[in-house]
């Protein structure tokens, strides 16, 4: 008798819990689809949105540049110690400029911009939750998914692109640099095989992903914020909240859009 | 209560629950035009859900809000909205927009909202009217105008929100706890600002406290909350000397009554 009722709770906490779950994924899709829908409707607040912009894509660039430019010459390393044993060195231009441009240089982007952008969202529209900010936006006759989330969703679906632009080419950089001063590759050979390599479909995939992954970050962001209860710990939590959940959705996201372009 | 043949705001039968938690029961009250109606009431007694409801920033679980006759609860979203346009709101920590510069704060409603399709503003234009508005709080714009409100002391950021809830010059304006968190000069500073802005435009008035200084410098009516009803009615000048004893208590801050204070939660 014990045990059956024990057993009935557990089944009603595990139920509770999936409600939970499947009411907070409803109430995402169903901000992030509010949120498309503003971008498309004026009022348009362009003020908010070029500000975004600069936000998200001009300053983050030197912590995107830095992280593109050492992990592209990491994987020239890296590369290169587990491949001369092989006699293939001469592939490593090519495993640099396609590890980068079809992974390391989306992911990367993705996850620095997640932790600087994301989390400043979640604490900037969070601390106008629980500062009454937002209500005061509503009796002004602002709706707050226009001026708060949609310019903030088009920004960085636009930003990330550009920065994962950047970023393939400074990862390129980085692993030219180490191979040509550290391994004494000549470098007109290494241009000639990361050109080789290349083609236009691996940059193009990579900024469509950039793309989902802008979207996927400030979503979050605005999501966690706009949903902050409770003072001070209410936003803290929102913030953590806001990066934890855009990093795991980007690699959820990036294995999910590499099944649907690469696998044959 | 008194009945208004035609007042500015009509409520009637109004209640909303959280869960159990019942917070306003049948609340029922009617403000003619152009004067200023204070709520009072201890912490709990269901103030802020009452004004929050008469913003259309919460939907009452049942009763009607009457606005000129129109009932603002059952209004489609358009409507409401521009219902709602006519109205400015004070909140009590001031919510000023942090990442605004005063002047911006104040103009708000010009620069982003409703007032943005209708009047079509430049900036300058704007800038010179939210200046405007500033002088009329007793703030010198070229001084505070370029500052952030982070910048200002309680008292100012008061002011600002002041000036940000008349610049629109709105029929109603809705005071949360106005003088709540400033010394008593300046609380009284706050009234006389408030009463003044208050009668230069006309407007009709709401506030709510537990400022009993500040009822009677605001209100022209008072009514009481406890537990989510009005308990009491009256003209401010009769609140201290009330023979309700809710009233009596509270306006007097005596331990001793039928007000029983929760210690524990």
């Amino acid at each position: 008798m014990q045990i059956s009722k024990k057993f009935f709770i557990w089944i009603a906490l595990f139920g509770r819990l999936v409600i939970s779950g499947i009411e907070e994924a409803g109430a995402l899709a169903l901000f992030g689809i509010r949120g498309i829908i503003n971008i498309f409707y004026p009022p348009f607040y362009w003020r908010i949105f070029l500000k975004s912009l600069i936000n998200i894509g001009y300053l983050s660039l030197p912590v995107v540049a830095l992280t593109a430019l050492f992990s592209g010459g990491v994987i020239a390393l890296q590369s290169y110690t587990g491949m001369a044993q092989y006699h293939v060195s001469s592939a490593i231009a090519s495993i640099v400029v396609l590890a980068v441009t079809r992974e390391l240089g989306p992911v990367l982007a993705g996850l620095m911009v997640a932790g600087r952008v994301g989390a400043a969202m979640a604490a900037e529209i969070g601390t106008m939750r629980v500062t009454d900010q937002i209500d005061a936006l509503k009796t002004l006759s602002t709706n707050p998914m226009k001026y708060l989330v949609a310019p903030r969703l088009l920004a960085s679906t636009l930003a990330l692109p550009f920065l994962v632009l950047i970023a393939d080419i400074l990862g390129v950089m980085g692993g030219f640099t180490v191979s040509i001063i550290k391994l004494g590759f000549s470098s007109q050979g290494y241009i000639a095989s990361t050109i080789n390599a290349i083609k236009p479909i691996d940059i193009t995939i990579g900024l469509v992903k950039a793309a989902v992954f802008g979207f996927l970050i400030a979503l979050m962001g605005c999501y966690h914020g706009y949903r902050s209860r409770g003072g001070a710990q209410g936003v803290g939590a929102a913030t953590t909240s806001a990066v934890v959940a855009a990093s795991i959705l980007l690699l959820v996201f990036d294995y999910l859009l590499t099944d649907i372009f690469f696998a044959k | 209560m008194k009945q208004i043949e035609k007042p500015k705001i009509r409520i009637r039968g109004l209640s909303k629950a959280f869960g159990s938690n019942q917070v306003l029961r049948n609340i029922n009250m009617d403000v003619a035009s152009g004067t200023s109606f204070v709520v009072v009431g201890g912490s709990g007694s269901g103030k802020s859900v009452l004004l929050r409801c008469l913003l259309g920033l919460m939907q009452p679980d049942s009763g009607s809000i009457e606005i000129d006759g129109q009932d603002i609860t059952k209004l489609p979203n358009a409507q409401r909205s521009e219902k709602l346009e006519q109205m400015g709101m004070l909140f009590q920590n001031s919510a000023l927009f942090d990442s605004l510069p005063v002047w911006e704060n104040v103009g708000f409603a010009l620069l982003n909202g409703h007032l943005r399709k209708r009047k079509r503003l430049s900036r300058s234009e704007i800038y010179a009217k939210a200046s405007k508005g500033l002088e009329l709080v007793g703030l010198n714009p070229l001084k505070v105008a370029h500052l952030y409100p982070d910048e200002l002391s309680g008292g100012m950021q008061k002011r600002v929100g002041l000036a940000r809830a008349i610049v629109s010059e709105p029929e109603i304006i809705l005071f949360d706890e106005p003088t709540t968190g400033l010394d008593p000069i300046m609380g009284a500073v706050i009234d006389g600002l408030i009463k003044n802005c208050v009668d230069t435009l006309g407007s009709t008035a709401i506030a709510i406290t537990h400022d009993m200084a500040s009822a009677q410098r605001i209100g022209d009516q008072v009514a009481m909350l406890y537990q989510g009803e009005l308990i009491w009615q009256g003209k401010a000048q009769d609140l201290m000397t009330s023979d309700n004893p809710y009233v009596h208590q509270f306006t007097h801050g005596l331990m001793q009554g039928p007000i029983k204070i929760e210690t524990k939660v």
